[in-house]
């Protein structure tokens, strides 16, 4: 994978042209997901076919659905106007950066959309064809597209850099919804999808495997504290609706993390539930279209209205807070029957939360530590030399910058920061969100994680660090691979799983090992370390 | 060939502007279409074209508040928020804006990305497009501003103020104005990076020629006339001032250069609403920065929000009622005896 070029292409870009390069792009949804959540023109096919059946009059439809969200998007229809190309999101994005693609510089993937926006939509467009910058909508466009817009992770980071604040996943978001609407979306984001419709969460598991999975997770932590701790599942009137990524509940170590939140909520007796039906904070709805994302978001609200909850605690995920910060009140609020977050254990309020109410574990567990109710022992994470890895949603959608870190310093000896161009606003993505995330697709995930591990290597070399912390149950599924690629030697953790370790719970017998089973290499010092 | 010819053409269509107005000179008739009619309809495309462009993006609603945060939320009272860059104030949008429009911060935060090694990517503060950028913008106010002398009486104070200070250096006579260069440097710093960078160069197209070379030409015209092929300014006044009073009338003998920096200049402002000029009135309305970080605190509305399909958990509990009660998950409607005869 070495000896990436970035040498533009002499030849312009006008004539559509894309090869669908093993390891490069996503698979076609399958049949019956694509039957399930009755999507238009379902149908078999392969994005290696010449021939990929779409609907006779798919550029009728395409252009009114272009059409109809101009007219419902005000993003939409400014950032196909006004980009002046002046070349500074280029190389921001972690593709463009990873593989070198002119086509994968952010204004290149507006561009592929704005070129079939010009000919149909503006006067220039219609009189001076290519021109100005305008092309025709022919199939070799649509598969450009689908190529195109599924190397887009939606994570934001050009949007920082631009000007007038273009935002490419405005444009990705809108281009796979267009895609949508002849048929054309991949496996690895309907069939999340579809399952989570069915089962109440991405990986399809039914209730009492959850429980079951949960059962395990209670028991491991037997195992390792002594202590048992409770399983509460679709418990009506529990003070608290506790949602987090599926990942968490088998994935490992996304598992690690699970088993810290479970410790936490014991160890400070919250009045809280798990959900079967809304097993999944997730959302891959958001990477196919606004009404999927909408249909499984629900699924929260209308769980915590039947369980008669007062609030919600969000887990560890990254797009899953993009759409309960800035989308699930919207689409499916205002949930009149909830009431204002407060903590139960320092009686904090979170204003930041009265209408949505739904609370960030890391704002909820930052204002656990910050009131001293939490006894911690930070030397059991001492065989951790920590970095911290801003989730792209958190990061840029939300602005979840200090809780995690406030977190991290209290129960991590060894915190290290990775260069400042890569973090916080300027974080890289992990190179496998917004449903890229499958194996078929490995070539471009570890050349978009690329600059990620680059920065993660960095702190490596400088600082020794061996554990890379992060809030994102994708980041905690793509980085083991794509650190193994890259930064061999650096492992992944949720920040929650180094809470577990070092949380001191009344009664548990002494500690030998951490989450993960494995010694704690250096014996722990009561409240050990420097102060932070 | 298309890669040539996107930057030949601007400059075709504008070597032909400057032709066309040597007609000004050539048939002294022409020239109260030059001086009068033509400034009337750029002027009339110019202001029709641009509420028409804003007009336009402001009827399509913001469905969802979605902010770019660059910076801390507001969430615990003893974490300190940036006010500016994670607003949730009126002052607060204020200021990002006023930020990005006087300073243009996004640009300021610019970076390149370079290769140490094969395995080693830095990135490097780059703010030249900034620099060349500021440069440019704020000389162009400066200019324009300048030029509201033209068409005041008394001159309006601040184009005075800004004319002997921008001519501070008493170079020739008249003074040579710092803002000329400063924008024919940054211009021209603009359209060289276009042309050499082969990245940008790439991603350029025709239109970003043409207002690269149209604004160059505005310029270059407008230091000939007032430094080399001295025009009557007093006449220029006077026929400003009649267009803008609504009773033209076009003294004699103002001059070619004049006709020529006037008409490319309606040219500019005739292509101005058709164009990605016209970021100028979109970056107040981008939605990634005017809109508030108060997505938790404050609902916002979508006007076309509309039901969806969705799985309700009645149906949810019919699929899964036996192993949920099997595996002691409570449920709302317990009827396992009834159906499950058929084991």
């Amino acid at each position: 994978m070495a000896g990436i070029d970035y040498h533009a292409p002499q030849r312009d870009w006008m004539d559509p042209s894309v090869e669908f390069k093993k390891g490069s792009y996503c698979y076609a949804a399958p049949l019956k997901n694509q039957e399930q959540l009755q999507l238009p023109n379902p149908r078999q096919w392969n994005p290696q076919d010449a021939d990929w059946k779409l609907p006779p009059d798919y550029k009728r439809i395409i252009l009114d659905g272009m059409k109809d969200r101009l007219e419902k998007y005000r993003s939409w229809k400014l950032f196909l106007d006004i980009c002046v190309r002046c070349g500074a999101c280029a190389d921001k994005c972690h593709y463009y950066i990873g593989s070198g693609d002119p086509k994968n510089m952010p204004i290149m993937r507006a561009e592929l959309l704005r070129s079939v926006y010009r000919r149909y939509f503006t006067i220039g467009g219609r009189l001076w064809g290519k021109l100005a910058g305008a092309r025709e909508l022919d199939e070799q466009v649509i598969k450009e597209w689908y190529y195109y817009f599924y190397q887009c992770s939606e994570c934001r980071r050009c949007s920082v850099f631009c000007p007038y604040g273009i935002d490419t996943c405005e444009i990705t978001m809108l281009g796979r919804e267009l895609l949508n609407l002849v048929g054309c979306s991949t496996e690895w984001v309907v069939s999340p999808a579809s399952n989570s419709f069915r089962t109440g969460n991405h990986v399809g598991i039914p209730p009492h495997a959850m429980k079951q999975s949960l059962e395990s997770a209670q028991d491991d932590i037997k195992t390792i504290t002594g202590i048992e701790v409770d399983v509460p599942i679709n418990k009506k009137g529990a003070e608290i609706l506790f949602v987090t990524p599926s990942g968490d509940f088998f994935a490992s170590p996304a598992w690690y993390t699970l088993m810290g939140y479970m410790m936490l909520f014991h160890e400070i007796g919250l009045d809280y539930t798990f959900s079967t039906y809304a097993s999944e904070g997730g959302d891959f709805g958001l990477f196919h279209s606004a009404e999927l994302a909408k249909s499984l978001n629900a699924k929260i609200y209308a769980e915590a209205e039947r369980l008669k909850v007062k609030w919600v605690l969000g887990g560890e995920c990254g797009h899953m807070w993009r759409v309960i910060h800035q989308y699930m009140d919207t689409f499916n609020g205002p949930p009149s029957f909830l009431e204002q977050p407060v903590s139960p254990i320092t009686g904090t309020r979170f204003d930041n939360a009265r209408s949505t109410k739904m609370v960030h574990i890391c704002e909820f567990t930052a204002d656990l530590i910050y009131n001293g109710k939490l006894k911690l022992d930070r030397g059991r994470n001492d065989k951790w030399k920590v970095t911290f890895h801003d989730s792209c949603n958190p990061a840029r959608s939300m602005g979840l910058l200090e809780e995690p870190r406030y977190v991290i310093k209290h129960i991590c000896n060894y915190f290290y920061e990775m260069p400042e161009n890569t973090i916080r606003e300027r974080t890289f993505c992990c190179g496998s969100g917004a449903g890229l995330g499958s194996d078929e697709n490995m070539e471009m995930r570890l050349r978009g994680g690329y600059p990620r591990a680059n920065a993660v290597q960095y702190v490596k070399e400088k600082h020794g660090v061996n554990v890379l912390a992060c809030i994102c149950a994708i980041d905690k599924a793509s980085f083991p691979p794509l650190l193994e690629y890259w930064v061999p030697g650096v492992e992944t953790a949720g920040v929650h799983e180094l809470l577990g370790n070092a949380l001191i719970m009344q009664g548990e017998k002494p500690r030998e090992t951490d989450l993960r089973g494995e010694p704690l290499t250096n014996t722990s010092s009561e409240g050990g370390g420097q102060d932070v | 060939m298309r890669q040539v010819m996107k930057i030949i053409w601007p400059l075709i269509a504008v070597i032909a502007l400057v032709l066309v107005a040597v007609i000004s000179v050539t048939v002294p008739a022409s020239q109260p279409v030059f001086g009068v009619i033509i400034p009337y309809l750029a002027i009339t495309a110019f202001i029709a074209g641009f509420i028409y462009r804003v007009v336009r993006w402001a009827n399509s609603p913001v469905p969802f508040n979605v902010p770019t945060t660059c910076g801390q939320e507001e969430s615990l009272a003893w974490i300190k928020s940036d006010r500016i860059e994670s607003p949730t104030s009126n002052w607060g949008i204020f200021g990002r804006l006023a930020l990005e429009i006087l300073f243009f911060r996004s640009l300021f935060r610019n970076s390149s990305m370079g290769k140490v090694n094969e395995r080693r990517l830095v990135y490097g503060g780059s703010r030249w497009l900034w620099l060349g950028g500021l440069a440019f913008h704020w000389s162009l106010l400066i200019i324009i501003i300048r030029h509201l002398r033209y068409f005041t009486e008394p001159v309006f104070p601040p184009s005075i103020w800004l004319s002997s200070f921008d001519g501070i250096l008493q170079l020739a006579l008249p003074a040579l104005f710092i803002s000329d260069f400063i924008i024919l440097a940054a211009v021209t710093y603009l359209l060289i990076r276009r042309l050499v960078s082969e990245r940008i160069r790439y991603i350029s197209l025709a239109s970003d020629y043409l207002a690269l070379f149209l604004i160059l030409a505005i310029v270059v015209s407008g230091i000939f006339m007032r430094s080399i092929f001295k025009v009557d300014l007093i006449a220029v006044k006077e026929l400003a001032i009649s267009v803008i009073t609504f009773r033209p009338s076009v003294p004699a003998g103002i001059g070619l250069p004049f006709y020529i920096h006037l008409l490319l200049v309606c040219a500019l402002i005739i292509y101005f609403p058709f164009s990605k000029m016209m970021h100028i009135a979109g970056v107040f309305l981008s939605p990634t920065r005017n809109s508030k970080n108060d997505n938790r605190s404050v609902r916002h509305v979508n006007p076309w929000n509309r039901p969806v399909r969705v799985h309700t958990y009645a149906e949810y509990e019919d699929e899964f009622r036996q192993p949920m009660i099997k595996a002691g998950i409570p449920v709302d409607t317990n009827i396992s005896a009834e159906s499950s005869d058929g084991r």
